[in-house]
């Protein structure tokens, strides 16, 4: 017998922003884009110890079609730069990217031929996590940044974007 | 110091071979790069070298002969290393390719060209390996802008 029998036959009324921002913010599905080293500390994020599901974003989709966080990390180079476009673009709204470690964030210590000083220069950026690579306690610092993030959007935001 | 391996390619190739050193258990032989076949094919028929562990260059810029070809070789049979080394002239940057000998420099010759421009005569596909078409230059070059990028797609902003 939960809580919600207290209500008997009864109804809530609350703002739609409220009802679809508290079921986005702890139901993201992950788009991991690893391409480096950080991927070691966003493994270890989703194992148990750290266990990013108690923030209810444990799930990852390997199809851009059906997730809502893209999570990019590692290095970007100029010859992949095309390839995060496209799969950013396959996303749909609402969506959100995360920049996971400081390469992703401004190219890190590469500053070369080669490497994108930044994701932002390809596409919008919500969260920066830095670190090289960032701890497991930065990551989950970084999404509980995104849910109070999603959680002061308006549903009408995403509309014209 | 006397080497074995060093002493065998001086004998066996008087003309060709410029200098050697050896450094802690690792020897070097300079040679001309119009010898590297007949170095190379010798060291792999005769004397046992039966993996190329990595063939790489280096740009030593203001200097002429600019670049230098580097190929590590290695014998499983009797546990020795050797390194070669061939000087490289920027107005005739062309050394002969070691693919029909070891097939694992195939791709490794595909890198330098790609990195440094050299190119490999008789390479059965010689095309860039890192970089995307469309790229112009040769990144690891010293006279190639430090920062200079290329971007596939327009940047934001
Ligand atoms: S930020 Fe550091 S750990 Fe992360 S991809 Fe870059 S170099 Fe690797």
């Amino acid at each position: 017998m939960g809580l919600e029998t207290a209500f008997g036959h009864s109804y809530l009324t609350t703002r739609l922003d409220e009802a679809v921002n508290w079921a986005r913010k702890y139901s993201f599905f992950n788009y991991p884009f690893v391409t480096a080293c950080c991927g070691m500390e966003f493994m270890s994020t989703f194992a148990s110890t750290y266990d990013i599901s108690r923030f209810g974003a444990e799930y990852p989709r390997f199809s851009p079609r059906q997730a809502d966080v893209l999570f990019v990390v590692g290095t970007v180079n100029e010859k992949l730069a095309p390839v995060l476009k496209r799969v950013y673009d396959q996303m749909c709204e609402p969506k959100w990217v995360v920049s996971f470690g400081v390469c992703a964030t401004s190219g890190g210590f590469y500053d070369n031929y080669a490497t994108v000083q930044g994701i932002d220069k390809i596409i919008p950026v919500d969260i920066y996590i830095p670190g090289c690579p960032p701890r497991p306690e930065a990551v989950l610092d970084g999404l509980i940044k995104l849910q109070q993030k999603v959680s002061k959007e308006s549903v009408l935001d995403r509309k014209y974007r | 110091m006397n080497s074995y391996l060093l002493e065998t390619i001086r004998t066996k190739f008087p003309d060709a071979v410029l200098e050697t050193h050896a450094f802690r258990g690792d020897e070097t032989a300079v040679i001309r790069k119009e010898a590297l076949a007949g170095v190379a094919s010798f060291l792999k028929a005769e004397l046992g070298f039966d993996f190329l562990m990595d063939l790489t260059a280096a740009d030593y810029l203001p200097r002429d002969p600019r670049f230098e070809l580097v190929c590590h070789f290695y014998s499983s049979k009797h546990n020795y290393r050797l390194r070669l080394k061939c000087p490289v002239y920027s107005d005739d940057a062309t050394v002969v390719s070691l693919t029909p000998l070891w097939a694992g420099a195939n791709w490794f010759e595909r890198e330098v060209y790609d990195m440094f421009g050299i190119k490999f005569e008789g390479h059965p596909d010689l095309r860039r390996i890192l970089m995307y078409d469309g790229f112009e230059g040769h990144p690891l070059r010293k006279d190639y802008p430090l920062k200079k990028r290329q971007p596939r797609i327009p940047h934001r902003e």
